[in-house]
């Protein structure tokens, strides 16, 4: 689960970093009021997204007065912001973060991941800041320093020193730094976070060391421990299939192809998708029913795939393990009845009770294409929106 | 012969009581697999399903001789008992629970570490289907007869997409030595290096199907270690050719999140290492059958 820039400094202040006066706005009018509550003589609005590079986006606005700062905050209020990582449709600007200026002596990059190779938290710092660490890792990549923190006693102060003097920080400011460091290790920790990233990180002019931006990631595994983490979600940044999906406890990726795809098991579904692009067309999502693929929860699945308006065909490929595949046959049958939808259906049972399964399709007398194999499935479902598998934008009426 | 799991191997469930663990218990039991008892905190002395209750993994070890267990054990509660198991002398876990959070298998990870490698428990999963040896035992929730007997290993993320192999392979007459699910988290216990070190060294196991997908650097480990200690033939599919960057698709670990995690980084760091790789899901059972 991701956050908001102002939610996550929230949080790190709370740890113990220095964070830029600021405050949220959701209108015009509060942007400019926030200048006064503030003070100074420059600031920065920045649009709230789920997103990083919004600087690039146009989406961080610098400003000296407060007539500025309430057109800018006009400017970026209702409008989609459009990163390389929000996808073509971009993120809508609901919330604004108004920050004081910084003068900047020098800028850092500093980042906690959950590395998988050496299973541990690592951190990851670079004398480069501002820049991505993807950029950082390929043009400058002999400046980036990595560590990792043994989890049985966490990060040690010695480490946040090293780190920091391999930065080159100054040693007055030694202090500033391990607490610092330190303060986004016990958040990562603490809030079972999957990423904390500050970038930039940087001294002032008065020798302050600043978080001017902040992302936090969080394990949605973790959610169960982690309420107040939970609280700070915000379904806006969400594609709204995706949300729905969730809210239905069923684990769904929109994608932008016109074939509604629903699947038991997450390597499946992503084979099932394979399929359908080796064989010339494009999932329009991936869906995971899961394990205990119930007639009712076939129904739910079903009719969610159905609600994308973007879609030409179904294909569902349920592989039965402890499930029988005459009772998703009769959930898939029961569903099709009720929706009526007007596209084709393409169903793949494969598993216990196989026979049965594929009987009940065949004689149900509704229009549900029946298919034995992986390879056919997907073929006949490509074949049925048509040799231009380029997706519709009209909605089928479904 | 097969690998970790036979028809005498001493099995105990923690969570037995449950629900899913009594259903999945009953499976395994008339599977044939060689179940001595299960543990569920505070009910120790009762008799479940035939078999004894114990309070604690120590007493089903000592009383019962258990040396393997599966645990169905929910989320917030499942790496406490990981380590209860690794403590009592459990030498392999399988862990079916879905939902584990990172931090707490990172501390899992490390808890094992306090043990020497030959007396270290070998893990399997979490959120995984488990394990089986057909005709001799399962130690899982997959629907033990589409495995035939026979001579493949099979090692893979995925649940559903393994029992997709299993019936191609049983389609073509193909039959598995072991098939082990090492599951979808991002942090897991045993990884594909480790199952296939065990198939290599498996006198009935004349070669391997791996089921990779995005995420993760395991598969790029996996290559390696077939170039470098496999002599057997080994056969691979990667999972999530259309799996956009950033997106957790399904499984907390299928993410592409870093150079080298999609699946046509991975096909081709394993194609270079030597590996037969199966470029369409459907065509894994055909790719086996051509290094046989």
């Amino acid at each position: 689960m991701d956050i908001h820039e102002y939610q996550a400094k929230e949080i790190l202040a709370g740890f113990g970093v220095n964070i830029p006066r600021g405050g949220v706005a959701y209108s015009p009018e509060q942007a400019a009021y926030r200048t006064t509550e503030i003070g100074g003589r420059g600031w920065a609005v920045k649009a709230q997204i789920h997103s990083g590079a919004r600087g690039k986006a146009g989406g961080i606005i610098l400003c000296t007065d407060a007539n500025q700062v309430q057109d800018a905050a006009a400017d970026l209020l209702g409008k989609r912001l459009v990163t390389h990582q929000t996808g073509p449709k971009g993120k809508l600007v609901h919330r604004l973060y108004v920050e004081e200026a910084s003068s900047i002596k020098s800028e850092y990059y500093l980042g906690f991941v959950l590395d998988r190779k050496s299973e541990r938290v690592m951190v990851v710092a670079s004398a480069a800041g501002g820049m991505e660490i993807e950029e950082i890792s390929q043009s400058e990549p002999d400046s980036v320093i990595r560590l990792v923190v043994e989890p049985a006693v966490g990060m040690q102060p010695f480490q946040a020193r090293e780190m920091a003097f391999g930065l080159g920080i100054d040693a007055a400011l030694m202090g500033q730094a391990t607490t610092t460091i330190l303060a986004c290790y016990r958040a990562f920790r603490d809030l079972d976070a999957t990423m904390v990233e500050i970038n930039p990180l940087v001294v002032t002019d008065d020798d302050n060391i600043v978080a001017l931006d902040a992302k936090m990631s969080f394990d949605d595994n973790a959610l169960f421990r982690r309420p107040e983490v939970s609280e700070l979600r915000d379904k806006s940044q969400e594609e709204p299939r995706e949300t729905k999906a969730t809210d239905r406890g069923l684990s769904y990726v929109g994608l932008d192809g016109n074939i509604g795809c629903m699947i038991n098991g997450a390597g499946l579904a992503m084979a099932t998708m394979d399929m359908i692009k080796h064989a010339g067309g494009e999932p329009a999502n991936f869906l995971d029913i899961g394990g205990g693929a119930t007639p009712e929860r076939v129904e739910k699945a079903f009719n969610l795939v159905l609600s994308d308006e973007g879609i030409d065909a179904i294909l569902i490929n349920i592989f039965a393990g402890i499930n029988r595949c005459d009772w998703v046959a009769e959930g898939v049958i029961e569903a099709v009845r009720k929706a009526e939808p007007d596209i084709p259906v393409i169903v793949r049972l494969s598993g216990t009770n196989v026979e049965e399964g594929r009987r009940l399709i065949r004689e149900c007398g509704l229009a549900i294409i029946s298919a034995e194999t992986l390879s056919e499935a997907a073929e006949l479902a490509v074949s049925s929106v048509g040799a231009d598998a380029t997706p519709k934008t009209a909605s089928t009426g479904a | 012969m097969s690998i970790l799991l036979d028809e005498k191997t001493p099995v105990i469930v923690q969570g037995f009581t449950g629900k899913i663990g009594s259903f999945h218990a009953k499976e395994m039991i008339e599977y044939g697999t060689n179940l001595v008892g299960g543990v569920t905190p505070g009910k120790g002395g009762m008799t479940h399903l035939d078999r004894p209750v114990f309070n604690t993994v120590k007493e089903a070890t000592t009383q019962a001789g258990a040396t393997t267990s599966i645990v169905f054990v929910p989320p917030p509660f499942a790496a406490d008992s990981i380590m209860e198991a690794a403590d009592g002398g459990i030498k392999t876990c399988v862990v079916i629970t879905d939902g584990i959070p990172a931090q707490d298998m990172m501390r899992v990870k490390r808890y094992l570490r306090r043990y020497k490698q030959e007396n270290r428990m070998q893990l399997i999963g979490p959120n995984c289907a488990g394990m089986i040896s057909p005709g001799k035992a399962m130690l899982g929730i997959m629907p033990g007869h589409i495995y035939n007997e026979g001579n493949v290993g099979i090692v893979g993320r995925s649940g559903t997409l393994g029992y997709e192999a299993a019936s191609q392979m049983q389609a073509l007459g193909i039959g598995v030595s072991t098939s082990v699910g090492i599951g979808g988290d991002p942090i897991n216990g045993s990884s594909f290096k480790d199952i296939l070190a065990l198939f290599e060294a498996d006198p009935a196991t004349d070669a391997v199907m791996l089921i990779g997908e995005i995420g993760g650097p395991q598969e790029a480990e996996a290559a390696e270690f077939i170039r470098d200690h496999m002599s057997k033939p080994v056969v691979a599919y990667v999972a999530g050719l259309s799996a956009p960057k950033g997106k957790k698709m399904g499984h907390a670990g299928a993410i592409i999140s870093a150079f080298g995690e999609s699946a046509s980084e991975k096909v081709e760091i394993l194609e270079e290492a030597g590996v037969n790789v199966a470029h369409r899901p459907s065509d894994m059972g055909h790719s086996i059958q051509s290094v046989l």
